[in-house]
């Protein structure tokens, strides 16, 4: 197969792969990787659906060619988890019940953990801004915003 | 003699599946590459037009010229002349130099309405320049601030002001093998301020239904010195209203100066007429939105 040669790094592991020029990283990571947390949602850079943290910048891995991953440093939402131990932001995402049909949940957990990241004690109105990126049809964002203020003060403790 | 099949390389070429990605190292490897192109070339920065043009079949390009490893793209640089911000640089890092957030807020603030948070950190001022959508939030303000385009192409380098790269929606004045490579702005003179807004019918992430970008520099008195206005959305391409900052100019930003130069902005607004706003509507806010960034211009330039 003609193809780009790429190596790079996904959740801490080293990751190498061959991908056509046009397919995007959200292909790479989802059909060639297995990778599915990342979801398709519009495919465009507006619902936030395929977020995923790229060299400590939040992008939406659908407005990035798999090519251009070369000895850059990718995280998913399957690197949140420490095997049978959620991150915080899964737990209280559970707890607060801030999903319903789960499919902008990946993505807004990585956008809520590079939120916390940057800005670990941030209001409401910040939490609100932060992730105006990521679109959710069922919850109304209540859920979801209460569910990151909890998980920033569990983390905060931490 | 026929073959009974054909291979899986000759499939991908039949099925025109002959599409190159290069990442070259220099910026003369990037021109070359893109003026010896044969087919359609794109540049790849951010991403953030392109690949939604790709996906929507708008544009099917046979080279992508990825420009993020080029030494010094991807870095704003502070000399004694200004800024030199680089074509790979993304927006979010932008609001992230407190030295050009002091000396242009006007231009930083316009360049952090584009998109969401995600979009934020792959999109550039340069991509939102040569897309040249009309509305471009980056653009007037670019134009308002001075701004000149390093343009790198197969006979050296030039340097224009920003205003003379888009030519008409979607299209730019650049030639083939041409790239800008960065945006300059200059030092900023002492009691200075520039500002952009722009309307639209939500609070955020959206495109500029009209907008506006003020800049301006004042005398010891608070007397305008010097003026630039620019419109975004109001016109097939930016517009710099030159009567706009001739309103202004020798004036302390009084009623009669702003009356004048809503009205001027006004008047001076070419926009179409669709769904998100009337003509009738984008002239009344283009007015609207140029006096008000004009009163914080003013007050960021230590104005009273």
């Amino acid at each position: 197969m003609a193809g780009v040669a790429v190596s790079t790094t996904i959740n801490g592991d080293h990751v190498e792969y061959l991908c056509q020029p046009d397919e995007t990283l959200l292909d790479v990571l989802r059909d060639r990787l297995g990778l599915t947390g990342a979801k398709e949602g519009c495919g465009t850079g507006d619902c936030g659906a395929c977020s995923i943290i790229l060299d400590d910048r939040l992008v939406c891995s659908c407005l990035v060619l798999g090519a251009e991953a070369e000895g850059r440093r990718i995280e998913t939402v399957e690197g949140m988890a420490h095997g049978e131990k959620l991150h915080p932001l899964q737990q209280k995402f559970l707890e607060h019940a801030a999903l319903q049909c789960g499919i902008c949940t990946p993505g807004f957990l990585i956008a809520a953990k590079d939120l916390l990241a940057k800005n670990p004690d941030p209001t409401e109105e910040e939490i609100r801004f932060g992730l105006a990126g990521n679109l959710c049809r069922c919850t109304g964002y209540d859920k979801i915003v209460r569910a990151v203020q909890d998980a920033a003060n569990v983390m905060k403790g931490a | 003699m026929r073959r009974p099949f054909i291979t899986v390389a000759e499939i991908c070429h039949i099925q025109g599946e002959t599409m190159r990605y290069i990442r070259p190292l220099s910026i003369e490897d990037a021109v070359g590459q893109l003026a010896g192109s044969a087919g359609t070339a794109a540049i790849l920065a951010g991403g953030s037009d392109l690949l939604v043009r790709m996906k929507g079949g708008f544009i099917e390009p046979d080279l992508i010229v990825d420009i993020k490893a080029i030494e010094g793209l991807s870095e704003i640089k502070e000399t004694a002349e200004g800024f030199s911000i680089g074509a790979a640089v993304p927006c979010a890092v932008l609001g992230e130099s407190a030295s050009l957030k002091k000396a242009w807020p006007g231009v930083v603030e316009a360049a952090n309405l584009i998109g969401s948070k995600q979009v934020q950190g792959r999109c550039t001022i340069v991509g939102n320049l040569c897309n040249a959508s009309p509305a471009a939030d980056s653009v007037p303000a670019l134009v308002a601030a001075g701004a000149k385009a390093l343009v790198a192409g197969p006979s050296g380098k030039r340097t224009i002001a920003v205003e003379a790269v888009p030519t008409g929606p979607g299209r730019t004045s650049l030639a083939k093998g041409e790239i800008v490579e960065a945006i300059l702005l200059d030092k900023r003179a002492p009691r200075s301020g520039d500002a952009y807004l722009r309307f639209i019918p939500r609070t955020e992430m959206d495109i500029a239904v009209v907008s506006a970008g003020v800049n301006l520099t004042l005398d010891e008195q608070g007397v305008v010195k010097s003026a630039r206005v620019a419109l975004g959305a109001a016109a097939p391409t930016v517009l710099l209203v030159d009567e706009a900052a001739e309103a202004l100019i020798g004036r302390k930003l009084d009623e009669a100066a702003l009356e004048r130069l809503a009205k001027v902005c006004a008047g001076a607004c070419r926009p179409i007429d669709d769904k998100r706003g009337t003509i009738e509507f984008r002239r009344k806010v283009a007015g609207v939105l140029a006096r008000r960034a004009a009163t914080t211009a003013y007050a960021r330039a230590g104005g009273k």
